[in-house]
């Protein structure tokens, strides 16, 4: 199965500058490398910080497009890696490897599988 | 190296040797998540190797010594060793052959017992059993569970920290607590049997998964731990099953024993429940599980109830009273007596259970009652005991089995 690994964390902490910061951060550039070896990589990104971003809405057939989101909440959306795994409990074993898990967190999520039913809500 | 189809030898090895793969993993490098790593690796190691080198003649080794060298090599780029594994670091040096005779089938045990140990909560064994040793993913655990995935993952992730910090030791129990983990062994398998078992609502299609899960545990526990009881829960499990056609009519509603069309129930289960039970009776010791099978087995010989042994039933029911003392024993020799000696002597001997009141709140007491009670004729008290069940259990299948049963003595009064 694929599990998205959502890569939150909170910039200031992140580029703070602490040693452990800093570790993380350069483990992150081989970390992809890593991934591939071991057969779980999919695909991965690191994301720029949401000041570069642009939010889009459709609504009556009119689009709008303003900036941001703005850094409102601590922890932010900064990456993913999509990996393939046996099971959540692999993605999540996986996910914990992640150098950033050190610092912020990594949110894992299945990947919908189109053949299930739709959730009820 | 032999001249096999490389991808085919590959997907059948995946089947056949991951489980010890992992066992050995597990004690070589110290830790689930370590081995699990070792293990993904191991197999990648083959999907290349194989179709280029050919199929190695011993694939568990292959596997082991591939899954052990990539942790090292994979570690040892971390260049730091010592810090992270320093058990791993201190293997490095020995030549210790890894797969010595009988160390795969030692690390299989290591791993079941572990996996069952006392010192977990009992849901996190049954999740921890069916995935390390069943071979279940989580989305089928929790899918049989009719639990989410996040639940039953926690569980795990859980067991296995417990597992670290309290440092349970990856070992064969010693002499002195082998009975106490052999017995939490099989009870996490007869849960995971029964949670299949019991299921008659719901999808019941995906939970017959948790029974053959069971049955597969229950195999490999009489392959690995050669003891009577192994054998008695295997057979016990067998006969269970060997009804599974009888046991629910067309409108999936629960049909009795006495009712069921016996030549429904799976005589080559039953067959090998009987050779099981046999073998269990001429070792040394019998326990609960082997005279449960023996009860069940004098049930799937006897061609109609009135036929049953019932001398041979209650003659077991005895021995198990004194072995293994609980309300539910004691309820089920009151029914045994019943059969073998008359409604009377049946109410009678559980009304002497029931006195001591841990019977209250089970439902099976309250219809047991009330079918006695229907015998001899007391409607209205038979009555009062099938109400009495009915608001006890939340089983729909059973519901609507003592509905019936009340409506049964309506039409009789009338």
């Amino acid at each position: 199965m694929r599990y998205a690994c959502l890569v939150y964390y909170d910039p200031r902490q992140l580029f703070g500058g602490s040693p452990e910061s800093k570790a993380a951060l350069d483990e992150c550039a081989s970390f992809d490398d890593k991934l591939k070896q071991t057969g779980h990589l999919v695909s991965g990104e690191a994301l720029e910080l949401p000041d570069g971003a642009m939010t889009v809405r459709v609504r009556d057939g009119k689009m709008s497009a303003v900036d941001g989101p703005f850094m409102e909440t601590k922890e932010m959306l900064g990456g993913f890696v999509l990996i393939e795994a046996r099971d959540l409990n692999e993605a999540v074993r996986v996910a914990g490897t992640h150098p950033i898990a050190r610092i912020g967190a990594i949110e894992v999520r299945p990947v919908v599988d189109f053949s299930t039913p739709r959730p009820e809500l | 190296m032999t001249e096999a189809d490389p991808r085919l030898a590959l997907e059948a090895a995946y089947l056949a040797e991951k489980r010890r793969v992992l066992a050995t993993l597990i004690r070589l490098l110290g830790g689930f998540d370590a081995a699990e790593e070792a293990l993904h690796e191991a197999f990648a190691a083959a999907a290349d190797r194989w179709p280029r080198d050919g199929v190695p003649d011993n694939p568990y080794a292959w596997l082991v010594s591939a899954g052990r060298f990539k942790t090292i090599d994979r570690v040892r780029r971390q260049a730091r060793l010592e810090r992270v594994l320093p058990e791993l670091g201190r293997q490095l040096p020995s030549e210790e052959p890894l797969t010595e005779p009988g160390a795969a089938l030692d690390d299989e045990l290591r791993l079941i017992f572990i996996c069952c140990h006392p010192a977990l909560p009992p849901d996190a064994r049954v999740a921890l059993t069916l995935r390390e040793v069943g071979g279940l993913t989580t989305e089928e655990i929790a899918r049989a569970f009719l639990a989410r995935p996040p639940t039953i993952a926690q569980k795990i992730v859980r067991a296995k920290a417990k597992i670290l910090s309290e440092r349970l030791p990856y070992e064969l129990p010693a002499r002195a607590e082998l009975p106490e983990r052999l017995e939490s062994v099989l009870r996490v398998i007869y849960l995971i049997f029964n949670e299949g078992y019991a299921a008659t609502g719901g999808p019941s299609l995906l939970r017959l998964d948790l029974c053959a899960a069971a049955l597969r545990l229950g195999r490999l526990a009489v392959e690995l731990l050669q003891d009577p009881e192994a054998q008695g829960l295997l057979a016990l499990m067998l006969i269970h099953e060997s009804r599974r056609a009888a046991r629910l009519d067309a409108a999936g509603d629960l049909v009795l024993l006495e009712d069921q069309d016996r030549a429904l129930w799976d005589r080559r289960r039953v067959d090998e429940a009987q050779a099981l039970i046999e073998r269990g009776f001429a070792g040394r010791r019998v326990g609960p599980y082997l005279l449960q099978a023996a009860i069940a087995a004098v049930h799937a010989e006897a061609p109609s109830l009135s036929q049953t042994d019932w001398s041979r039933i209650v003659a077991l029911y005895d021995v198990l009273s004194r072995l293994d003392p609980s309300p539910v024993v004691a309820l089920n020799r009151a029914v045994a007596l019943g059969e073998r000696d008359g409604a009377e002597v049946g109410l009678a001997a559980l009304e002497a259970v029931a006195r001591a009141g841990q019977l209250d709140g089970y439902h099976l007491a309250h219809a047991a009652r009330a079918e006695l009670l229907r015998r001899l004729g007391r409607t209205e008290a038979a009555r009062l005991s099938y109400e009495r069940a009915l608001a006890l259990t939340a089983q729909p299948a059973e519901q609507r089995f003592l509905s019936r049963r009340l409506e049964q003595l309506s039409d009789r009064a009338r």
